[in-house]
């Protein structure tokens, strides 16, 4: 209980800390709000009282206080482009990203699972091997583009699925799935890596030690030992690790949604930096640091669940 | 992973040092005898190697001029006369991915130079002196760093400093960082109380010259393991931001830029995707490969 009072009080400077930096990386970026809303022609005095109704001639420390009080609202400003609320441009975003990042989450842990543990229950063998080379391609790879290689084989080549585009699941359940498993598996497959990398070395790490040497010892049988002993010893770090992945996953998927053509929240980041939209950018990277750090906290929960050690030493 | 290493000051016996350390030479046979029995990362090393020649001798290499465009010989697929084919402006693929070895070495060097600028510094003084510098500030900036997906946080400061391949350069060395601070400070955690650095202090050593003398040179092998692994995913982080259009711009010969262009080819010409995605490819996973030699050569326990 301490333990989860401490972590979650340790949470609260890096929320601030967090605030602090998307609203200050913001105001960084050259260029003007008012032109941008304006466009170049206006003349100055238009874009000079457009910068005060913006509040932009206030004292940084009063804007950085409002915007704060506005977020903590929900009220994320409105898109410099289209003028749009940006909470709601981001929550049109959400189920694309959500049902990519959840599929390629989904696929990555079936895969690093089966491979980690045949890798490290048989090493040395031909299937480590293979093993090992697999995970090695895996982190080596550039994901957008397998992505893009998967459009050249299955796309356009065997014509087995669409190149690009998204259809809404709840519109059309059938071609929604059909279009996400290209992007899902290049997202999945890479992120599968990594993991798969981390299980088998946690796995030998346990499988060399003094109770598996003793479980093996009492005639317990192989299969026995590696699932019952070994596995889940090495899960403990292999959860954290694979929560961990989750910061990596979403930046990933920035990439995978250009590819694939899908308007997800990573898609929004880069257009509305490219369309120069600095409070749907705010926004939107906020909401995707949000989201690591309450994940974060969910697995280091999980992780005192499970790893009562954690709990103590704390 | 690594267990403490002894420390460059003790001497100890052959036979109870049984861990290698960087920096004395009779140990510098030794890894590399280890390292050279790992038939994986010899192949890392000569994939590294390999790409460091073409990098110094492009110019020699390469059979056209990488900017060249030859409105003629568009999009032809790879052939006798260009092996690799040509680009939808008639440029040759193989001349440019030759090229391109020089932007993504140059980009991985630069970026990962940064964070070990910036990274190896905080690490130390934040490991070394604890306390609120440490608990509070450098640590609670770091994790609020790594709240931001590395790719989003590389987008956004190369999108506030201007884009272009220098500042991308400059974001992916700033999005590094906390690995190389977390890193450092680890190996500074595990050695600052041991009695050579506690002895070192109570004869009144000066806090400077314990942190560059006594514990840095603990945090090397750790530190030259992150940084080969660093260099190879530079590589893609600097081809993915060229890729979306905030790195080298689309004329340039680097293999991202060349993935940017080929986008709007995957249905007519696979093959200026195809080439510059493998060179990413080879090259990260040459770095990747002598990233784990060298971290087997240094922790003898991992080896198989």
């Amino acid at each position: 209980m301490a333990y989860l009072v401490r972590r979650l009080l340790l949470t609260i400077p890096i929320l601030l800390i967090v605030s602090v930096m998307v609203f200050s990386m913001i105001n960084m970026i050259p260029g003007d709000p008012a032109t941008v809303i304006l466009g170049q022609e206006a003349p100055e005095e238009a874009r000079e009282a457009m910068r005060e109704e913006l509040g932009l001639n206030d004292p940084i420390v009063v804007q950085y206080a409002s915007w704060l009080g506005d977020t903590v609202r929900g009220d994320l400003g409105d898109s410099l482009v289209d003028g749009a609320p940006v909470l709601s441009l981001i929550l049109q975003r959400i189920p694309p990203t959500f049902q990519l990042a959840l599929g390629a989450f989904m696929i990555s842990l079936l895969i690093s699972v089966t491979v980690g543990i045949l890798s490290a229950s048989r090493r040395g063998t031909w299937v480590d091997y293979l093993g090992t080379v697999f995970a090695l391609g895996g982190v080596s790879i550039p994901h957008f583009w397998l992505g893009m290689m998967f459009i050249v084989v299955f796309a356009v080549g065997l014509g087995w699925f669409p190149a690009s585009g998204y259809v809404p699941f709840f519109q059309d359940p059938v071609a929604n799935l059909y279009a996400m498993v290209l992007p899902v598996i290049a997202t999945g497959l890479r992120q599968s890596g990594e993991l798969t990398r981390m299980l088998r070395s946690s796995l030998l790490e346990e499988l060399g030690s003094d109770y598996v040497r003793t479980a093996f010892s009492k005639g317990l049988s192989r299969r026995f030992v590696v699932i019952r002993h070994a596995v889940r010893n090495a899960l403990i770090p292999f959860v954290t690790a694979s929560g961990l992945q989750v910061a990596g996953l979403l930046g990933g998927l920035v990439v995978t949604e250009t590819v694939f053509q899908i308007p997800g929240l990573g898609r929004l980041v880069v257009e509305s930096i490219l369309s120069r939209d600095y409070t749907t950018v705010q926004g939107s990277i906020l909401v995707i640091a949000l989201t690591v750090i309450l994940v974060n906290l969910l697995v280091d929960i999980l992780y005192a669940l499970v790893d009562p050690r954690t709990r103590v030493q704390q | 992973m690594s267990k403490p290493q002894s420390s460059g000051t003790v001497k100890r016996a052959p036979e109870e040092a049984p861990e290698a350390r960087v920096g004395s030479p009779g140990r510098f046979a030794t890894l590399w005898r280890r390292f050279s029995r790992n038939r994986l990362a010899v192949i890392g090393l000569g994939i590294v190697t390999t790409m460091i020649l073409t990098a110094i001798f492009a110019p020699l290499l390469a059979p056209y001029d990488p900017y060249g465009q030859n409105y003629a010989v568009t999009l032809q697929s790879p052939n006798g006369t260009y092996l690799l084919g040509t680009d939808s402006l008639g440029g040759d693929i193989l001349s440019r991915v030759i090229h391109g070895s020089r932007i993504s070495l140059q980009a991985s060097l630069t970026s990962v130079g940064i964070a070990i600028g910036l990274g190896v510094p905080l690490g130390l003084i934040s490991g070394y002196f604890r306390g609120f510098l440490d608990e509070v500030l450098i640590m609670r900036l770091i994790d609020s760093i790594q709240a931001f997906p590395f790719l989003i946080l590389a987008l956004v400061i190369a999108a506030i400093l201007g884009g272009g391949l220098t500042f991308a350069m400059i974001a992916i060395g700033i999005g590094f960082t906390p690995a190389f601070v977390r890193i450092t400070r680890g190996q500074v955690l595990t050695v600052r109380n041991l009695e050579y650095v506690q002895a070192a202090r109570s004869v009144g050593v000066g806090h400077l010259p314990i942190m560059l003398r006594h514990v840095l040179p603990n945090s090397l092998p750790p530190l030259l393991v992150q940084t080969t692994l660093a260099l190879g995913y530079a590589i893609i982080a600097e081809a993915t931001l060229s890729f979306l259009g905030l790195g080298a711009s689309p004329g340039v010969p680097s293999w991202g830029s060349m993935l940017y262009q080929a986008q709007s080819y995957l249905t007519s010409a696979w093959w200026m995707a195809f080439f510059p995605g493998m060179a990413i490819f080879f090259a990260v996973l040459g770095f990747n490969l002598l990233g784990d030699g060298i971290r087997e050569a240094l922790d003898p326990k991992m080896q198989s």
